[in-house]
């Protein structure tokens, strides 16, 4: 399964069309990983916890967008957008779109 | 007596994100720097085009980049002080700045065999909205198309 996120593949031929395929998840981070976030929010830097929770999300997310694709059958997804959005204090949703299609 | 405490508290705080935060930054910033000359070889534009070729395009493939970044105590109180008087918020536009370079940068080391990345889109959000505490941490994500092109010699017609 091809990703990109412009509207057409370079170097290939979109021949059909699905239309929009997404997958989404909501995730909440534990207990374990709050805590460190708030020594750093004394300290500063990169909350590792937190990136790694998005980056699983976020591989969850496309996963579903792809098994949506795959039974359209549908070979690649064009035009990929992520979004973020927190839907309540420590957990958050990663929507993931993009249109579906068959290139050669 | 307790206020007393509080205000030791307060001010232990204070110190410790001032030069932590501090040495943090200096730390981050060293390291962006210099990562960005390693992977200058990768052109990355917004546009949507390949640009500065006419070799073949080999394959593509989406490429991410995320990162989490907190601010420190101290520069939260400052901040703070900000929204009094109003003003350029310094100490939260190197936090940004710091995330978005820092996922651009992970993003190219994700797939470093890419010849170029096409279509960079940086989105922003922060996820501790919610709690009580303000902004505090930012999320930035850079993601575009990797490019992998044929050799310029052996370029093939199909």
């Amino acid at each position: 399964m091809l990703l990109t996120n412009t509207e057409e593949i370079p170097g290939k031929r979109i021949t059909a069309f699905y239309g929009v395929v997404s997958g989404s998840t909501v995730r909440a981070k534990h207990a374990g990983r709050d805590i460190m976030a708030g020594f750093k929010n004394i300290f500063g830097g990169e909350l590792k916890g937190y990136t790694e929770l998005l980056q699983e999300s976020r591989d969850e997310a496309i996963r579903r967008m792809k098994a949506q694709a795959r039974q359209l059958g549908a070979n690649a997804v064009v035009n990929v957008r992520f979004s973020t959005s927190s839907v309540a204090a420590g957990a958050a949703e990663i929507y993931v779109y993009g249109t579906a299609v068959t290139v050669e | 007596m307790d206020a007393l405490i509080q205000l030791i508290f307060f001010l232990t705080l204070l110190t410790l994100g001032y030069v932590f935060g501090k040495i943090a930054e200096k730390k981050h910033y060293r390291s962006i720097i210099e990562r960005e000359k390693q992977w200058a070889q990768i052109p990355t534009t917004s546009g949507r085009r390949v640009v500065g070729t006419d070799r073949e395009v080999k394959g593509v493939q989406l490429a991410t980049g995320s990162v989490v970044i907190s601010v420190d105590y101290f520069k939260r109180i400052l901040a703070g002080l900000r929204n009094i008087f109003g003003g350029n918020v310094q100490p939260y536009e190197t936090l940004v700045d710091r995330a978005r370079r820092e996922a651009v940068l992970r993003m190219k080391e994700s797939c470093p065999q890419a010849d170029q990345i096409i279509n960079l889109r940086l989105e922003t959000a922060s996820i501790s909205k919610g709690n009580k505490n303000q902004i505090g941490s930012v999320e930035v994500l850079a993601y575009g198309t990797a490019v992998y092109l044929y050799p310029a010699a052996t370029a093939t017609h199909p």
